[in-house]
């Protein structure tokens, strides 16, 4: 695992970010820059994927139920190669395939549909049932939001993954701790998530969300769990990188004017040029 | 005995389970909607979700997205209303492969009362992009319908009634092809066209027309969406008197659907026989048909007053 190529593309990723959501003057940068290293992790070291063949049924899986984050999703499919990058300019327009929230019809290397909350977790579990029934070896990853747990379906799929024992799942919760209207804590609280999921019958593993190794090792910790399915709880930090946005509610769902886009973009750009002058 | 279109459903599930590779989930009803029969005799292929219907339709989902196709089942109400917006975006919004096949569709599912007695159902489904309806009337068609939906790639909403009603085909020489609607009687004066038990209703309603010298054809609407409009406006244009009969509400169902036809094609009169958007209620189902008006009679009534109009106009 070479850390600082991971730190790089996840810079990557929030850069695609910032450029997608100014363009299209709207969409939910937050969000999108807590979960940005995860999915470095996920599509340019842990995955299994073929993003020339993105129907290959071998491959591993990966639900964005979170699907508001999807800048940062396209951010990771672009520079895996799934489709052009320079398609993330047109995000949310009449005349690109990149929605606003993820349509697997549409997008190469959208394994699921996600948009409404609740639903994604439970698709994945759907996926991993089907793994495990006929013995498939791909792993099913997806990533659910802080807020996203106040949905109910949420806690019937978690009871569901670990009735199955579906270990070939693990989902990451971005715990970022804010949602539209405020703080998780203050709008519906839902912790302590750790305990719930335990009593849930999960695997549960606390990360910082930011940190490469630690996701790192807390896949690989994951894939070594047998019997449950595993829940990477990630300490996050929403709007992860741009110190503006950094813990602002008010960045869940508004795009930076060009002024701030750019900011935002050179503050990104400075993290990226420090990673590449030590990698 | 002739078989009710959920046990139909159950043994149909059975005997295809040999012949396709396809799976059934249910929402701890298998033994009301007739999953069992499938579950016990391929245990690998079936997935008890345990009384969650949103996340049944999204796990069906995720099943049907890995190149499966998933027979997601439970009763109308909880398919169609509790986990419509799962049915929405997660099967229909993907285009995938899941059939929702509900049984316990309309008020003559009897005793289990308003709560339990979808009358919207038809009406949520047919709104949806890339979601087919389809609705057989007895136990034959049922078959020929289950088989119809594995081999249909893409979602399909399919209603079945709780009791049984008078067999309509003999097993085996059904015809039937989703889309299409099977005239069962002949007429010049009026048409019915019927889903589910009216079908059989309507079949009376033709008899008890034939007494009083109206000559009526029969449809089996099974498709209701896509409706077969060719068919309608072919009828429409011969018999200029058109009764539609459903045990759902009369509003969103096959009468608004034969109505849109009618609107943009035809000059013919519409009746509309069906539940007159009230819920149900607790029942016999031949009390319940009387209650709502879901009769022969009813339907035969209605043509009549049709017919009588049309004579007046002339």
């Amino acid at each position: 695992m070479n850390i600082n190529y991971l730190q790089q593309k996840a810079a990557e990723i929030r850069l695609k970010v910032i450029e997608g959501v100014s363009s299209a003057a709207s969409g939910h940068p937050g969000g999108s820059l807590s979960i940005s290293d995860i999915l470095a992790v996920l599509y340019f070291d842990k995955m299994n994927i073929t993003p020339k063949n993105p129907g290959n049924p071998d491959r591993d899986r990966f639900v964005l139920s979170k699907g508001h984050a999807a800048p940062a999703y396209y951010g990771a499919l672009a520079l895996s190669g799934y489709f052009d990058e320079n398609e993330i300019k047109k995000l949310r327009t009449i005349g690109s395939f990149l929605q606003g929230h993820p349509d697997m019809i549409k997008v190469p290397g959208v394994d699921m549909s996600t948009g409404s909350l609740g639903q994604g977790l439970s698709a994945a579990t759907g996926m991993a049932l089907y793994a495990k029934r006929r013995n498939k070896k791909f792993h099913v990853y997806a990533i659910i939001g802080d807020g996203e747990m106040q949905e109910g379906q949420i806690w019937e799929s978690f009871m569901t993954s670990a009735h199955y024992s579906l270990d070939n799942l693990t989902v990451f919760i971005d715990l970022n701790g804010l949602q539209i209207d405020g703080e998780v804590k203050d709008i519906m609280n839902n912790n302590p998530v750790r305990e719930k999921l335990t009593a849930f019958g999960w695997n549960t593993i606390v990360i910082d969300g930011h940190s490469i190794p630690e996701i790192g090792a807390a896949i690989d910790a994951a894939k070594e769990t047998f019997g449950k399915p595993t829940a990477i709880i990630c300490n996050t930090i929403k709007g992860k990188g741009v110190s503006y946005m950094e813990n602002k509610v008010s960045w869940h769902g508004a795009a930076p004017d060009a002024n701030l886009a750019e900011l935002a973009m050179e503050e990104l750009g400075q993290q990226l040029k420090k990673l590449r002058e030590v990698g | 005995m002739a078989l009710s279109t959920r046990e139909a459903y159950g043994e149909a599930l059975r005997k295809l389970g040999a012949k396709y590779d396809f799976w059934v989930m249910d929402a701890d009803l298998s033994k009301a909607t007739k999953t069992d029969l499938f579950a016990d005799a391929y245990p690998e292929r079936f997935i008890n979700m345990g009384i969650a219907e949103g996340n049944l339709m999204s796990t069906a989902a995720g099943l049907a997205s890995c190149g499966q196709t998933v027979f997601a089942s439970t009763f109308a109400i909880f398919a169609t209303g509790r986990a419509f917006e799962q049915v929405r975006n997660s099967i229909a919004y993907t285009n995938l492969n899941v059939k929702v096949a509900a049984t316990h569709g309309g008020v003559l599912i009897g005793p289990d009362g308003g709560s339990h007695q979808a009358i919207e159902d038809i009406s949520n489904m047919r709104t949806l992009p890339n979601m087919t309806v389809v609705v057989p009337c007895d136990a034959a068609s049922t078959y020929e319908a289950v088989e119809q939906a594995i081999n249909l790639v893409g979602p399909v909403y399919l209603r079945f009634g709780r009791f049984p009603g008078d067999d309509v085909y003999k097993t085996g020489s059904c015809p039937f092809e989703i889309g299409k609607g099977n005239v069962l009687i002949d007429g010049n004066d009026v048409t019915l066209i019927a889903i589910g038990d009216m079908v059989p209703e309507s079949i009376k309603a033709a008899s008890i027309l034939k007494q009083n010298g109206i000559d009526a054809a029969v449809i089996d609407m099974h498709t209701v969406k896509p409706i077969d409009a060719p068919l309608i406006i072919e009828y429409a244009a011969k018999t200029g008197a058109v009764v539609t009969a459903e045990d759902h509400n009369i509003i969103g169902g096959l009468g608004s659907a034969v109505a849109e036809v009618l609107a943009e094609n035809c000059t013919a009169r519409l009746g509309r026989i069906g539940v007159q958007d009230l819920f149900g209620r607790s029942g016999s189902k031949e009390e319940l048909k009387k209650y709502y008006k879901l009769t022969a009679e009813d339907i035969a009534e209605k043509a009549m007053a049709l017919v009588e109009y049309k004579r007046t106009r002339r």
